[in-house]
């Protein structure tokens, strides 16, 4: 297993990553849209809530 | 460079919802009809309002769904993926890229699942889902902290050899998780009288929807990462 480990590719630097984990909130937001929005915290997502319903059950995330 | 490694774990997350919206709707569907049939049936239709969206309409939405999640894991799949190559795993992109799927899968979906599995309609309390929502996310947590546990126990013992380092690695992942297996509150909340084949059946064809997705996320990042790669004649180690 030695030689499949990554000694020779070099790692991106932490600085450089920093600016791109400002993207990550934005996918957990989109995320939390799908899975999660169930019309308490914002009304608008019971649009949204009905019309994933499906997707939310079969992905097995809690719902009702 | 990061970009890229970004974009393609968008695209390749979008690829992945799709397909497992194709499974889904084949493999679920059939199950969810069936508990909305019970369900109905236990309310003695009353049902007098037209619903906010038709069964249709929520079919259709399945697929918005599976891709609008694939495309959100397949963007943190990509960060992720910029974070660890070169610093853990495999040194081929496409091992990497299958071999953090895998993990990702394990962290974010089995994790949460052996605890708390997924339920069909008309099973669960609409009192408790805070309470149940809560819990998922904390085992989701646990999951994700777990298999960092585990990488950062990979590369400290590297320098003790191989087995004393796997043993490190599997630990560091499994005492976390088996101790939140046992000691998180169990959710106990299927009616009496509900099906268990029926409910066996959506929990095993929910499962396969998230082996789907992450499966062909890990497939096609590599498959994107090797053709960008090969393209920018870059040596791919295979």
């Amino acid at each position: 297993m030695s030689q499949l480990s990554a000694p020779h590719v070099q790692p991106i630097p932490l600085r450089s990553l920093a600016w791109w984990a400002l993207a990550v909130p934005a996918l957990l937001l989109l995320a939390y849209l799908v899975t999660f929005d169930q019309g308490a915290i914002s009304q608008a997502g019971d649009y949204l809530h009905e019309l994933m319903h499906d997707g939310r059950h079969l992905l097995g995330v809690p719902c009702h | 460079m990061i970009r890229s490694l970004f974009v393609r774990g968008l695209l390749a997350g979008i690829i992945a919802g799709l397909a497992a919206g194709a499974f889904a709707f084949f493999a679920g569907e059939p199950h969810i009809d069936a508990a909305i049939a019970l369900e109905e049936a236990a309310a003695g239709h009353t049902h007098a309002e037209a619903p906010l969206v038709s069964r249709s309409g929520q079919v259709g939405g399945l697929f918005l769904a599976t891709a609008l999640y694939g495309m959100a894991v397949g963007g943190l799949f990509g960060l992720a993926f910029a974070l660890v190559r070169g610093r853990v795993g495999p040194r081929s992109g496409s091992a990497l890229a299958v071999g953090l799927a895998a993990a990702g899968f394990v962290a974010v979906v089995l994790v949460p699942f052996v605890k708390y599995p997924a339920n069909p309609p008309a099973v669960g309390d609409p009192e408790t889902i805070g309470s149940r929502t809560s819990l998922y996310l904390v085992a989701v947590a646990i999951g994700l902290l777990a298999a960092a546990a585990a990488a950062v126990a990979h590369r400290i013992f590297e320098v003790n050899g191989e087995p004393v380092r796997w043993l490190a690695t599997g630990l560091g992942f499994l005492l976390p998780v088996a101790a939140a297996w046992i000691f998180l509150p169990a959710v106990s909340e299927v009616p009496e009288g509900f099906p268990a084949d029926l409910l066996w059946d959506f929990r095993v064809s929910s499962l396969g929807t998230q082996v789907v997705l992450w499966g062909v996320l890990g497939v096609s990042y590599a498959y994107l990462l090797y053709r960008s790669e090969r393209v920018a004649g870059v040596a791919v180690p295979a």
